[in-house]
């Protein structure tokens, strides 16, 4: 079945530790939330940069201060970033930033407010982003194999059509693209409630399926039972999947699995925002399933192209990541279409095989990695949400 | 397939399909497929239906589980007749 992608080349940026990325920012990343206007100031005064404002990093301590570097970390160390200036507080945890991205041997600088303030901060900042811009503008796209893409998926915004044509079109590229020796992620394991028999049986193996099944179950027991204030119907399935005429979670589930097609299996488990580092292959993300918490979590993985199903019309987009919208759904097609990248609504009108959609996924893979921009990037969808695991100290 | 589905169903086994087309309405004679295997069958609407929202196949008893994809999606929880409109109202998790 992969017959036909083998060997298919796209046009990328080929970064200094040898990955691929689609995209060439400069990014002003801020450490912690007070950091925010400094990085918004850089980017205001050096244009071809981007900054990130998040809400996090004070105060944070174990796990949850881990996962707030690892997604930093991750996300400044992404393919899609050429070079990366850090602003942070202080200087300790700034170079903990900095070292991390550093590791990539991509250019990156930090810098301290603190005995600084944010106008010294911003000067000395923003004259080191204009030599990345300069280093970033100069960078060509090469030729790379399409194995080297790392594609992530999560759906959003779901409905029945999400299960009967979004999903098994993402599902489809996967199984043709796996083969090929691509790195592929899926996650979301509040969402594959209802259908956990199915998805340990789609391990590589026993232990991997094992292992997965303990994750979902610790997931269900620590958060949602110890959390839960009423039957979770009105959460899961949310109030836009009822609209849209998903009745129970079990029925989302299934639905969402679609997204791992036929014959796909997952080689292992990452924790959230974290790197795999055993190959090309499929991996299970832990991860939330709301949407810009998780998107942003499998960019800061390393995946740099995400694949997003939706049915009722979900809207999201990344800073750095370009999301493809996936749509079934004739009625969002006709009422927002200005967001959708790719139109399989035929499959509902079997004029369209589930074969057919996933050919035609994949050349808008292979458009989107040879730099055509998005829906939300034209419409400048730029949800960077972290991972919070519990309140700071 | 010359003719538009009005539902598609997505297993043998299942006895609810989704309908896929906007505006349908009480009485449409449908035109229904199975997606794994393209067969096709006919059904009465017994009522105005919301696309992407599902359809009873046959008669449901209050207990029994509803399937899709093959699967147990849940419970009936209130009687429901062949082309009746299934959802929240007459289905539930057997989860929580």
């Amino acid at each position: 079945m992969s017959l036909g992608y083998e060997g298919r080349k796209i046009i990328g940026y080929r970064r200094e530790d040898g990955r691929v990325g689609v995209r060439n920012h400069v990014l002003i990343l801020p450490l912690d939330d007070i950091s925010n206007a400094a990085c918004e100031a850089v980017a205001n005064n050096i244009k071809g940069t981007i900054a990130i404002p998040h809400a996090y990093g004070r105060l944070q301590f174990g796990e949850d201060l881990e996962l707030h570097f690892k997604t930093i970390i991750g996300t400044g160390s992404n393919p899609n970033i050429a070079a990366c200036v850090v602003i942070g507080i202080e200087p300790g945890w700034t170079q903990r930033v900095v070292d991390g991205i550093a590791a990539t041997g991509k250019p990156v600088e930090g810098f301290s407010i603190e005995q600084n303030g944010d106008l010294k901060t911003i000067m000395n900042a923003s004259r080191a982003a204009k030599e990345m811009v300069h280093y970033a503008t100069e960078i060509q796209r090469e030729e790379c194999d399409i194995s080297e893409l790392w594609i992530s998926t999560k759906c959003g915004e779901s409905d029945t059509t999400t299960g009967l044509g979004a999903n098994p079109t993402v599902g489809n590229m996967y199984d043709k693209l796996l083969p090929v020796g691509i790195t592929g992620c899926f996650g979301e394991t509040s969402e594959i409630t209802g259908a956990e028999h199915i998805c340990r049986r789609r391990a590589v193996n026993e232990e991997v399926g094992d292992r997965w099944y303990k994750m979902w179950k610790t997931y269900q027991d620590e958060v949602i039972f110890a959390h839960q204030t009423d039957d979770l119907s009105d959460s899961q399935p949310t109030k836009g999947n009822i609209a849209g005429g998903l009745t129970t979670i079990e029925e989302k589930a299934l639905g969402n699995l679609e997204k791992i097609g036929r014959t796909s299996m997952y080689k292992e488990i990452l924790g959230p925002a974290e790197t795999p580092n055993s190959g090309e292959g499929l991996y299970f993300m832990d991860s939330s399933s709301a949407a810009a918490e998780c998107v942003t979590i499998m960019a800061a993985g390393g995946f740099v192209i995400h694949t997003f199903p939706t049915g009722q019309g979900n809207v999201i987009g990344h800073p750095i990541v370009p999301v493809i919208k996936i749509t079934a759904n004739p009625r969002t097609i006709r009422t927002m279409s200005e967001h959708i990248d790719v139109d399989v609504s035929g499959i509902l009108r079997r004029e369209m095989t589930i074969d057919q959609a996933g050919d035609v996924l994949i050349e808008m893979i292979c458009r989107t990695a040879n730099g055509r921009n998005t829906a939300a990037e034209a419409l400048g969808h730029r949800e960077f949400s972290m991972t919070k695991l519990y309140r700071s100290a | 397939m010359a003719e538009i589905p009005h539902l598609l169903v997505h297993n043998r086994r299942d006895n609810v399909g989704v309908v896929v087309v906007e505006n349908l309405e009480a009485n449409t004679n449908m035109l229904c497929c199975i997606t794994e295997d393209n067969s096709t069958f006919r059904l009465t609407s017994k009522m105005d239906v919301p696309i992407g929202h599902k359809i009873a196949l046959l008669d449901l008893k209050s207990g029994e589980t509803a399937t899709k994809y093959g699967e147990d999606i849940g419970k009936i929880v209130t009687d429901v007749a062949q082309g009746d409109h299934v959802h929240t109202h007459n289905c539930k998790t057997k989860r929580w």
